[in-house]
């Protein structure tokens, strides 16, 4: 009974925007504001490339956790595949002697391989997502840490550096990773909004056995979007690698609560089928400016964590608020 | 039928681990057994404290049970090793508690079956909870690079960032506390319990890691650009503060310094990201409290009281009046390769 109501909205969601939608901008700018009337060094280019620079390689990860989120899932495991990923493409390059490119190429068909593998436990073993992935971020995170004996690799070849390369914009350094974020955010707004299998993400979160039966294969889809969140965990090494310039295999242990709280700050449901990847970049905003905005303002960092809690709970009871509404 | 085939499969395979399991306790029981708890299982450093402590578990022919919490501060999996261990025999616990209070409790029960505890690398609160306590003095540590920093500025006035822990952390605050009183800050000592900022220009935590302590350091030199000295909590800050201070041109006339000493860490005083370090010990914490198990099983003697397993400043930079050791002795008592 139930279920072909909620079919309807699902379709005329984009032409309104919501309160799930609003509040995400709301937050930021309100807290912009703020931060604006405590130090005068808040609204300056470089407090604007430091934030994107320091949100870069958790926000792609957030664009791959948006995917799987999207469809009713939930990952896990992202934040020490990438850190595997930063490993394999590092300790290639370094102690095998693989060019670069192809040392990253590995590192990338890693990620890609683990993703795909969640996605193969998950609609094969039928096993429910957060297990999978939770079973996943033990496998993966021993097997960095036994694959690079827990050292960190340094003296990186130059072309590993350049997504943490910068070039001047107004005299502000941008990095190179940043701009690899954004035309990421693009392609995957423009892939869920503008093309059928984008489409059909937001299909498998709100009702799978309609789309089953409409004939769209949910399991290849299924699989599709954990193979290329891996994809993603993997181009996140590669801007991870560039900014700090080492191989780390203790990264990635927070990354994944990270790329869920900018997901869910975002207005994305964690129910599936509803939000927007320009949301979780909102998100990943979000966090970014309490962090270099508290420090401008002489505030312990510890009240970043606090904050951030409070708003993830405000974000899901907006989205709570709206659905009862709608 | 297939699933009474799966069943039996399962009991027949659940028998077998059992029977190998208690064929290895039997043979094992002759062995002197110690367990080693860490705070985690994936941290170099207690990577390196377990290398240490098997290496000489195998030289004396005793037997070594590992185990450690699932993430720094996981209390309850060590209270679980602790209970597991009693359990599995052993006759000396060697911890390195993530909470000092919460093991309290843990500690005392194994103590009262007859188990010599010995803290490592962190005390317990209170110190006499546990037989003995094998560590570096890590306000000692704080001290010397402090001192360190004080004569390498000589008469420039500087301008401080901390790239600290977490909030609240005893060792992180001993390290913090340990520096500023080196530099000379008055009204720190050794038993000061909360972490002191005076003269500090900006404090962050970066728990220890890289990209924490970059994304940190950027932010204090957003705050102010005129930071010419930074302290951070162990190398791998102080290499994410190095990457802030490098994208900016700033890396040659700003000063960092690190406790810690890992290979690494002293790599980077060889390459000059780090300006010095204070070098501790942990797989002689580890040696020396297998040591003192086997010596335990063997004459009933038990350790007691705080043995300090040293500190030294490597530096290539040395300065008149505060002692240090260069990059070739650090490289030689690093943990690991």
């Amino acid at each position: 009974m139930t279920q072909p109501a909620t079919a309807p909205p699902a379709s005329k969601r984009p032409s309104l925007p919501s309160l799930s939608t609003l509040g995400p901008l709301l937050a930021l700018l309100l807290a912009c504001i703020f931060f604006a009337t405590q130090s005068d060094r808040f609204f300056t280019g470089t407090t604007l490339s430091l934030v994107l620079k320091q949100i870069s390689f958790v926000a792609v990860i957030a664009i791959g956790q948006t995917l799987i989120i999207l469809t009713s899932g939930i990952d896990l495991s992202c934040g020490v595949i990438m850190a595997l990923g930063s490993v394999v493409m590092t300790k290639f390059a370094v102690e095998l002697g693989v060019p670069p490119i192809l040392a990253i190429l590995c590192g990338l068909a890693v990620t890609t391989a683990i993703g795909a593998l969640n996605g193969l436990l998950i609609t094969k073993l039928r096993l429910p997502p957060f297990i999978a992935t939770l079973g996943m971020f033990g496998i993966v995170s021993a097997t960095t840490q036994i694959y690079s004996g827990a050292q960190t690799v340094t003296n990186l070849p130059p072309a590993l550096n350049f997504l943490g390369q910068t070039f001047n914009i107004l005299n502000t350094p941008f990095t190179y990773g940043a701009v690899l974020m954004l035309i990421l955010f693009g392609v995957a707004w423009f892939f869920l909004t503008h093309t059928a299998p984008g489409r059909h993400v937001y299909a498998v979160g709100n009702n799978p056995e309609a789309v089953r039966l409409s004939g769209i294969p949910t399991t290849r889809l299924l699989i599709s979007v954990y193979a290329v969140a891996g994809l993603l965990y993997g181009i996140a090494a590669v801007i991870l690698v560039g900014r700090v310039g080492a191989g780390d295999p203790n990264a990635g242990q927070t990354e994944n609560l990270e790329s869920i709280t900018a997901v869910v700050l975002g207005g994305t449901s964690l129910f599936g089928g509803r939000g927007s990847v320009l949301g979780t970049f909102l998100g990943a905003l979000i966090v970014g400016v309490f962090r270099v905005g508290l420090t401008l303002s002489g505030v312990n960092s510890v009240y970043q964590i606090l904050i951030t809690g409070v708003l993830i709970i405000l974000a899901v009871a907006t989205d709570q608020f709206s659905r009862r509404k709608a | 039928m297939r699933h009474s085939k799966l069943a039996v499969a399962a009991a027949t395979l659940a028998l077998s681990a059992t029977a190998a399991v208690s064929v290895a306790l039997a043979q094992s029981s002759a062995q002197p057994i110690i367990g080693l708890i860490t705070k985690t299982e994936t941290n170099p450093f207690f990577v390196k404290m377990k290398e240490g402590a098997q290496k000489e578990a195998t030289r004396l022919g005793a037997k070594l049970l590992t185990g450690a919490g699932k993430a720094d501060g996981d209390n309850a999996g060590q209270v679980t090793a602790i209970e597991n261990m009693v359990a599995a025999g052993a006759k000396t616990i060697l911890i390195t508690p993530s909470d000092s209070k919460a093991i309290v409790p843990a500690i005392a029960k194994a103590r009262a079956a007859g188990v010599m505890v010995i803290a490592l690398d962190s005390p317990t609160e209170p110190t006499s909870a546990v037989d003995g306590l094998f560590a570096t003095n890590n306000y000692q540590a704080g001290v010397l690079i402090g001192q360190w920093a004080k004569r390498a500025m000589g008469t420039k006035k500087a301008v401080i960032a901390t790239l600290d822990l977490f909030p609240g952390q005893p060792v992180g605050i001993a390290r913090h506390n340990g520096f500023l009183a080196g530099f000379g800050t008055a009204g720190i000592s050794a038993t000061t319990r909360t972490q002191v900022n005076t003269g500090v220009a900006c404090a962050q935590d970066s728990f220890g890691d890289q990209a924490k302590g970059q994304t940190a350091m950027e932010n204090c030199l957003q705050r102010n650009p005129n930071i010419n000295l930074v302290y951070t909590i162990n190398e791998p800050a102080a290499a994410g503060a190095y990457q802030a201070l490098k994208a900016l041109g700033r890396e040659k006339d700003v000063l960092i310094v690190s406790v810690d000493g890992g290979c690494a860490g002293v790599r980077n005083v060889v390459g000059g990201v780090i300006s010095a370090t204070s070098q501790q010990y942990p797989l002689k914490m580890a040696s020396m409290g297998v040591a003192a198990g086997v010596n335990y099983v063997k004459t009933g003697k038990k350790v007691s009281g705080y043995t300090d397993t040293g500190v030294t400043l490597i530096t290539n930079k040395p300065q008149i009046g505060v002692k240090s050791s260069n990059t070739t002795f650090g490289l030689a008592n690093c943990w690991g390769q």
